[in-house]
């Protein structure tokens, strides 16, 4: 850079000849060179803002961009994902506590028409029809020519309807993809399982919801993406499960009854092995239920936990076990059960009008005597009944795993006279559900301790509240074994299996009021197996049994309920790997007692 | 050496460059792959579900009654009974074989000799 002398001489000599003063010409080249450094920084500030600005410009501008991009496309999944193979299916498998699928998800089809794109409405419609005869062919030939601009056909379609619906060619019938709900089994555990339904329907999917059973009780459990990998074990064995149901359906065709139902209980973790109730349905096609007549007339109703029944004699067992456990009497107590017996105006009779007179506690629980129960009944009272048919869960409803046990709801007496304790002690005026029954005697058979049922499979026994003790647990199991061997479930003995049950046999109340029918009757056998050390309760309820291979119908428990019952254990304790034993008979209490129990 | 540093720099920026632009490469055909396998594992637990619940559908109890009544004569399926359950000391021993070491010969001897010596 040529650099220019401050005080050049070319200009100094001349201007000292002309006597000016020559420290202007420096001051004035002074200023022109600070004019031009001052001009030089000028423009490399403006241009470094210039660069600044611009690179400001763009960065703003990549993210402005950038963001009006993200806000702009329809969102997606991340691409690469570890768990996304894991979730497929939209509803947790129910399986049983083997293991064995009760109920699984199956890709299926739904089809739907879009009328506008259709070539040949009437040709399709008649075609239509031919491949599912249940469609009207004039309605939906109106759908297909009206202004309808969408309408679903069939909510499922199978592999092969789709195939020639696919034939038919008309490019307004299309397909959606759809998740269905399969329960492989069929009838089998119907009521417990209850069905599934699609909620919310998009043309790409559907939500499965459950409608009813445990699939309603634990929908979101079994709809939560967290755990639909994880089936849900129910304590339902499927084997046993089918056993029970196709004794209980030929019993029930033998035994001319109108329904029946059956529970069959683990006394010691309260699981339910199995629960059927009869009639019953296909929970792949879920019937709708009734409009008009009775709740209790559809298969939809589940007999073991909605059905609330007068249980009769079955119930004398609790009378008699709480008179023992009070003190009042023991097993060998003698009580006049001789007539005539009236409590609040009313006469207290016997079966068929006998006359037992003096019997022990335990022959009163054997002979079934009303009046025997009775007085033991007014021994304890009132108030000490109703506690103690509380703590055994009689006065509500069962808390259990399906939506119906709610509607269990016992029917109480209004008010709970001395008539009321003396009939509440043989089992009527008091209403409660099967389930309710099987709760009470598992908590005899398992030594006291009230167990709550459940559908879960347990990890193991459960220790529930102590509602009575071991030993009046162990004197009422005794009084049941002889029900079967000496008394009035003698049809019950199954050999090897020490079965100790109660029947109870009680009229019909007359839906209207009005006192009881005389010729419909409720039959059930409470039992439990082996007797003297009972691992299984089972509960048979047959409704409006009658027995007609005698002279005339007889309609007892014990010639209806209890061959049934019997049936069911020898063939059910073999598959639960129960090997017959030989009953300890005499010595049973002198083993437990000096065992003590545990308890 | 000014000079040296930026084309230093210049072949660092284009290495780079070139180090960014195939890695992205690589993830990409990496992340394609994965999602070729998730299919493939989707389809495989598809199928797998539908196989088990055909198995299930199989072997409901139902079919298989029906199919042990219709082989009757060839399987003689019955329900299981308590008459089937056997203990351990119900089954027989194998038949004792006899461990006692057989003496006989050596006595025969002995008292042969003996008999040869007695007399």
């Amino acid at each position: 850079m040529i650099r220019t002398p401050l005080r050049p001489l070319a200009r100094i000599l001349p201007a000292r000849d002309k006597g000016e003063n020559p420290d202007a010409i420096e001051r004035e080249n002074i200023r022109l060179r600070h004019e031009a450094m001052r001009d030089k920084s000028r423009r490399r500030a403006e241009g470094r803002l210039l660069v600044l600005g611009t690179m400001f410009f763009c960065a703003f501008g990549v993210i402005g961009l950038r963001m009006g991009i993200l806000a702009q496309t329809e969102p997606a999944e991340p691409r690469a994902s570890a768990a996304g193979a894991g979730i497929l299916a939209q509803r947790a498998d129910i399986v049983d506590r083997k293991g064995r699928i009760l109920a699984t998800n199956f890709d299926t089809h739904s089809l739907y028409a879009q009328p506008q794109q259709m070539i040949e409405p009437q040709k399709t419609a008649e075609r239509l029809v031919k491949i599912f005869p249940d469609l009207k062919e004039d309605r939906l030939v109106r759908d297909f020519t009206g202004k309808r601009k969408f309408l679903w056909i069939k909510k499922k379609i199978s592999p092969e309807q789709m195939q020639a619906v696919h034939d038919i060619g008309e490019p307004g019938l299309l397909f959606g993809p759809r998740e269905m709900r399969l329960y492989p089994n069929g009838t089998l555990a119907a009521h417990v399982l209850g069905g599934a339904g699609f909620g919310r329907e998009g043309v790409h999917a559907a939500e499965v919801i459950g409608v009813a059973g445990i699939e309603k009780y634990y929908d979101d459990r079994l709809r939560d993406p967290a755990q639909n990998h994880e089936p849900l074990t129910l304590s339902l064995d499927l084997s046993v499960q089918a056993a029970i149901e196709r004794v209980l359906a030929g019993g029930m065709s033998i035994m001319n009854a109108k329904g029946a139902a059956a529970i069959l209980m683990d006394v010691h973790t309260g699981e339910i092995v199995s629960i059927a109730s009869l009639p019953d349905f296909d929970p792949n096609d879920r019937p709708r239920p009734l409009v008009q007549g009775k709740a209790a007339d559809s298969p939809l109703f589940n007999r073991a936990i909605q059905g609330v029944y007068e249980l009769g004699s079955t119930f004398k067992i609790f009378t008699a076990v709480q008179a023992m456990q009070l003190g009042l009497v023991n097993a060998g107590t003698i009580i006049d059960t001789a007539g005539p017996m009236r409590v609040g105006g009313h006469r207290i009779g016997e079966f068929n009008g006998k006359n037992y007179g003096k019997l022990s506690v335990a022959d009163i629980i054997v002979e079934s005597s009303n009046r025997g129960t009775g007085r033991l009944a007014l021994q304890i009272g009132p108030e000490r009944q109703q506690e103690f048919l509380k703590t055994l869960g009689f006065f509500n409803p069962v808390d259990f795993e399906m939506v119906e046990a709610s509607g269990g709801q016992p029917l109480l007496p209004k008010r709970w006279t001395d008539l009321s304790t003396v009939t509440v002690s043989y089992g009527h005026g008091l209403s409660t559900t099967p389930l309710h029954l099987a709760a009470g005697y598992a908590a005899i058979a398992n030594g006291g301790r009230y167990v709550k049922p459940t559908l879960l499979k347990q990890d193991g026994p459960v220790a529930g509240t102590r509602v009575m003790s071991a030993s009046v647990a162990r004197e009422a199991r005794t009084m049941l074994r002889s029900v079967v061997t000496s008394g009035t479930a003698s049809m019950g003995e199954v050999p090897g299996y020490a079965v100790g049950g109660k029947t109870g046999t009680a009229d019909k109340p007359k839906e209207n009021g009005g006192g009881y029918y005389e010729d419909k009757v409720i039959a059930t056998f409470a039992s439990m197996f082996p007797a003297h050390d009972p691992k299984y309760v089972l509960i048979v309820t047959l409704d409006e049994p009658v027995e007609t291979s005698g002279d005339k119908p007889r309609r007892t428990a014990g010639w209806t309920a209890v061959p049934i019952s019997s049936e069911i254990v020898s063939r059910v304790a073999p598959l639960l790997g129960m090997r017959p034993e030989i009953d300890p008979a005499g010595l049973v209490d002198i083993t437990l007692t000096s065992l003590s129990d545990g308890d | 050496m000014r000079s040296i540093l930026y084309v230093f720099s210049a072949l660092a920026v284009i290495g780079l460059a070139y180090w960014a632009y195939s890695e992205n490469y690589r993830t990409q055909a990496a992340i394609s792959h994965a999602e070729r396998l998730e299919n493939r594992i989707a389809t495989a637990r598809q199928r797998l579900r539908v196989l088990n619940a055909e198995w299930a559908y199989l072997n409901r109890p139902q079919r298989l009654r029906e199919l042990a009544d219709i082989n009757f004569d060839r399987l003689g399926l019955m329900p299981l009974e308590a008459e089937q359950f056997g203990r351990i000391d119900q089954v027989e021993y194998p038949p004792e074989t006899d461990l006692r070491i057989d003496f006989s010969a050596s006595v025969e001897v002995s008292s042969g000799s003996d008999g040869e010596s007695m007399p």
